[in-house]
């Protein structure tokens, strides 16, 4: 099994980070650090698709030599899956950021916890 | 080991530990740190309780029930464990199922390439895009990439919602219209400390750069489908070129070319063009007519099909988008 | 190609494209695009569904000029049909009824920035009906859920900010969680839309590789959509979420959202994993044993509660509870049971958010369990409406909560492992269910005031006391006092109402067609 992780080692790496991103946006309780646990679980997803699209030796998939070998070029549909993430996970960390701003304002903590303390004084549910 | 135990508190390491933790500052005493010359009022921003600040060493108020007690002490543990746990929990698992998956780097990764080899051989003659990988997300599957401009607008949708500090309207009450016209009036003060007063190395150095970033970014967009890049990575480059021509020289600069109004109607242009485009090209694909668009020489920049119009759209609103996700965080306004 | 066959594209591009256009208009020209899109919709989803059920199969819709492993494709069948048509039909309802407060609860200017969240809050829910790829999934998901927090924020109250937050923190765990899912079954079969991903599947199977990443698979993917849907040790963004949202917010995210994504993981376990893998793998009875506990910890929450709308919303997480129930027992019969039980849910959630809206309209905006005595006589419709729904959500006869607590008895019966667990969650839900719901009835048609002040208490509480009770005396001295709802929400009471009578009394056709859909899905 350590041989097998050793080869892939982009892999193995990528889900190491996608574990402590995880963990960080479930239980870290300031919501910047949330909010940077969620970007490091996405980038790791990101690598994790890009060591999927890679094989040893061969080119980007841009065509411009006239070459149209499927044995010339890496496997061009991670690449496009991990643009199309990206773009996600900007539009999900802008929105996250603007409520974490509105959040502070409202209550002068990043703290979750004492967030939701301070709400539970002023409005007893 | 050797060390006396209370040398430890004033240690390297529990320095590190300490701004690790974010309790103090470690450039404070050692770096001259230059105070704005209007420093905002010092009682922390509309809503925050006074005793928000002075809780210095560090206490969140849901801890505060228990700190007579020894369970204070018990919970604080069992959130590290939890997260420990959690997490090798977590990296385990996965790890397990990796040492499994196919090697890196080799060509049967994954085990079916049919549909990588088909986009290679035959996305040339079938997209006339060049960079398979626009080819790939603008033509196989530019449904998904109609889904993703759409998250972005929507995102941009919500933090319009959050931060966008209207102007009073009539159906507010007067009190509430004050408040409204104080708390923009606050966002404006507050925004002044970072309007730049005549700086002229930077201003120098962006007018140098700006137009340089700009001829770049469209650079970018225009050749997506020859090169690497297209709509999103030049829409960002010529975002950064703005926000950099406004932190250079203000918003009264920015104000005669982009407003509000400039925003909403630019995106509403780029993607319903967008949208009346690829929906003409599902209609027509799925009903098996020909789209009697031209793709053009591949190799040419006006080539490719809808693919070249796609990328200048998509760019549009993503360098828009930049600029206001900027601005709205700045000072609630456009 | 029958131009019928068009219409799942045309009603997911209509979604997207009004959204699109409601950036520049007003807020009142908005609301009624939006209302007018959700019919069409509503109309187009019928017309899908009549095509099916008349030639009797499902068809896929090119999205693009490429056929299956190339380009995107969207799939209709039966079950696409009826679940699009009830979900448009819910929504239009929802913003109907919901309509007032919306207006109240949003700024002005921003009206119209809510109402473009509805739009493309449909458009994705369609998008997960309807797809059959993985990835388009994956997008249709996020934008689902920033739809969703967008709904939930738009008040800008300091509660809906924290739930927004909370919402946004769960639902990108789940998130991460089905896209990792989703990037290790691309690695393991190369494929991202469903069919031919789920030959390759099979035959991987048939090879006996890669048992251990596909087992993860099947647990992520199955985990992540289940902490989105709220399934119950990862409910506690529910209450808030749903209890302090605007009415229209609460009523399509409680109803549609949470649905989405279950009808997504049904999907997926049908169309690319193989329901009799996912069944081997034992994940079935992972969520067999979450939902249980659900089904009785949310009612006993529910009872706890002291405010109506966070009553209803703890009611939610016990319903999310017996649809992964049914899911989890493995058959067909429970799989039907927890579609059917999608559909009734849906359709009640929205009846007893929009009906409860009614009730503290009529009892000075307050929600507490006092003040709503004897609300059921100042707000007859609503009145009627939160009695219908809770007897529905109860399981009285004739009305549709009572056929799907009948097909999931029924078909635990024929699961021999399952059947004592099943049925003993059952009673108990069910018993706590009749304890919240009835009581909250009997509520809100007991005479107002008659509490009297205790002695004992101190000077504040009961000054406080006798002030309330003169408050109540005053709106309610007399059954005659009747405030009247705005017709838009006694329209959206009075259908919900008729669709809930209509879902119990003829509910064998829906049942054959969901059995029929399903029969397609595989």
């Amino acid at each position: 099994m350590a041989q097998a992780l050793l080869t892939n080692l982009h892999e193995t790496a990528a889900v190491v980070l996608f574990g402590v991103g995880f963990t960080v946006l479930l239980l870290h309780r300031n919501l910047i650090k949330k909010i940077m646990g969620m970007n490091i679980m996405d980038t790791a997803v990101y690598l994790f698709l890009a060591a999927k699209g890679y094989i040893n030796g061969r080119m980007v998939p841009i065509m411009t030599d006239g070459i149209l070998d499927a044995d010339a070029y890496i496997n061009p549909v991670p690449s496009g899956l991990v643009l199309t993430g990206i773009v996600v996970s900007v539009s999900t960390t802008a929105l996250m950021l603007a409520l974490t701003i509105r959040l502070y304002e409202r209550y002068g903590s990043l703290d979750l916890d004492e967030i939701l303390m301070r709400l539970k004084e002023e409005e007893p549910s | 080991m050797s060390r006396p135990k209370d040398h430890i508190e004033t240690s390297r390491w529990k320095r590190f530990q300490n701004w690790v933790n974010g309790e103090t500052d470690i450039l404070l005493d050692s770096m001259e740190i230059r105070q704005p010359e209007q420093p905002p009022e010092e009682e922390p921003i509309s809503g925050a309780s006074p005793d928000a600040g002075e809780a210095h060493p560090y206490t969140p108020l849901w801890v505060r029930p228990f700190q007579e007690g020894r369970s204070l002490r018990y919970f604080r543990r069992w959130y590290q464990v939890m997260s420990v746990l959690v997490c090798l929990g977590m990296i385990a698992a996965l790890l397990w199922t990796v040492a499994y998956l196919p090697p890196f780097g080799d060509p049967a990764n994954p085990a079916n390439n049919e549909v990588a080899a088909r986009y290679i051989e035959k996305g040339l003659q079938e997209t006339g895009a060049v960079n398979m990988v626009t080819g790939m997300i603008l033509d196989y599957r530019a449904f998904d990439t109609f889904g993703e401009s759409c998250v972005l607008f929507i995102a941009s949708c919500c933090v319009l919602v959050l931060l966008r500090l209207d102007a009073a309207d009539r159906r507010m009450s007067a009190k509430e219209r004050a408040e409204r016209e104080k708390k923009r009036r606050e966002a404006e003060t507050e925004d002044r400390v970072f309007e730049p007063r005549h700086d002229v190395i930077l201003q120098k150095c962006a007018c140098v750069l700006v137009p340089l970033i700009l001829v770049f970014g469209i650079y970018i967009v225009l050749n997506g489908h020859l090169s690497p890049g297209g709509g999103f990575s030049g829409g960002a480059v010529l975002g950064s070129g703005l926000i950099l021509y406004l932190n250079a020289f203000g918003f009264e600069k920015t104000k005669r070319f982009f407003t509000g109004k400039v925003y909403r109607r630019v995106t509403l242009c780029a993607l319903t063009f967008y949208c009346l485009a690829k929906s003409y090209s599902f209609y027509t694909g799925a009903n098996h007519l020909e789209s009697g668009i031209p793709l053009g020489t591949p190799g040419a920049i006006l080539s490719s099909g809808l693919i070249f119009p796609l990328n200048i759209c998509v760019g549009l609103v993503v360098a828009c988008t930049m600029y206001a996700f900027y601005t709205l965080f700045r000072k609630g306004d456009l | 190609m029958s131009i019928v066959q068009n219409f799942p594209f045309f009603s997911i591009i209509l979604a997207m494209f009004s959204g699109i256009v409601s950036s520049v208009l007003s807020g009142k020209k908005a609301r009624n695009l939006s209302i007018a899109m959700i019919l069409a919709v509503f109309v187009l989803s019928l017309s899908t569904l009549a095509f099916c059920w008349g030639t009797g199969e499902s068809y896929t819709y090119w999205m693009g000029h490429f056929p299956a492993p190339w380009g995107n494709e969207i799939r209709a069948g039966i079950l696409e049909g009826v679940t699009a048509s009830l979900f448009s039909l819910v929504m239009v309802l929802s913003v109907i009824g919901g309509m007032g407060h919306t207006e109240q609860d949003v700024e002005a200017s921003k009206q119209n920035l809510f109402y473009i969240m509805v739009d493309l809050m449909l458009s994705s829910l369609l998008a997960l009906i309807y797809t059959n790829d993985l990835f388009t999934a994956y997008v249709f998901v996020e934008i689902n859920t920033i739809a969703g927090c967008g709904m939930i924020m738009i008040r800008q109250k300091g509660r809906s900010l924290s739930s927004a937050i909370r919402y946004m923190i769960l639902s990108q765990l789940g998130s991460g969680l089905f896209l990792i899912g989703l990037s290790l079954l691309y690695g393991v079969t190369g494929h991202l839309l469903m069919s031919p991903a789920k030959e390759a599947v099979t035959a991987i199977e048939a090879a006996g590789a890669y048992q251990i990443p596909m087992l993860m698979i099947v647990a992520v993917i199955s985990v992540g959509l289940a902490i989105k849907s709220g399934l119950y040790p990862f409910h506690y963004w529910i209450p808030d979420t749903y209890g302090y949202a605007t009415p229209t917010a609460s009523a399509i995210l409680s109803g549609l959202v949470s649905k989405g994504y279950i009808f997504l993981l049904i999907k997926i376990f049908y169309r690319v994993l193989g329901q009799e893998h996912v069944i081997a793998s034992q994940i079935v009875n992972v969520l067999f044993v979450f939902g249980l506990a659900g089904m009785v910890m949310g009612s006993v929450h529910a009872i706890l509660q002291r405010d109506l709308r966070r009553m209803i919303a703890y009611s939610s997480v016990a319903q999310i509870g017996y649809i992964y129930m049914g899911i989890g027992l493995g058959t067909q019969a429970g799989m039907v049971a927890a579609v059917f039980h999608v559909f009734t849910h849906s359709i009640t959630k929205a009846l007893l958010f929009i009906s409860a809206v009614g009730l503290y309209e009529a009892s000075g905006d307050r929600k507490d369990y006092h003040s709503l005595r004897g609300s059921g006589y100042r707000a007859r419709l609503a009145g009627i409406g939160f009695s219908v729904g809770a007897l529905s959500m109860v399981g009285f006869p004739m009305l549709s909560g009572f056929i799907s607590k009948l097909l999931f008895a029924s078909s635990a019966l024929q699961t021999p492992g399952k059947r004592l667990p099943t049925l003993i969650a059952l009673a108990v839900s069910t018993v706590l269910n009749a304890v919240y719901f009835l009581r909250m009835v009997i509520t809100i048609y007991s005479i107002p005031g008659k509490r009297t002040v205790k002695t004992g208490q101190t000077g504040a509480d009961a000054a406080d006391g006798t002030e309330r009770q003169n408050a109540a005396s005053d709106s309610g001295s007399t059954a005659g006092s009747r405030v009247r709802s705005t017709w838009n929400l006694r329209l959206a009471v009075l259908c919900l109402i008729l669709l809930n009578l209509a879902l119990g009394m003829f509910s064998q056709p829906v049942v054959r067609a969901l059995e029929a859909g399903l029969e397609m899905f595989a």
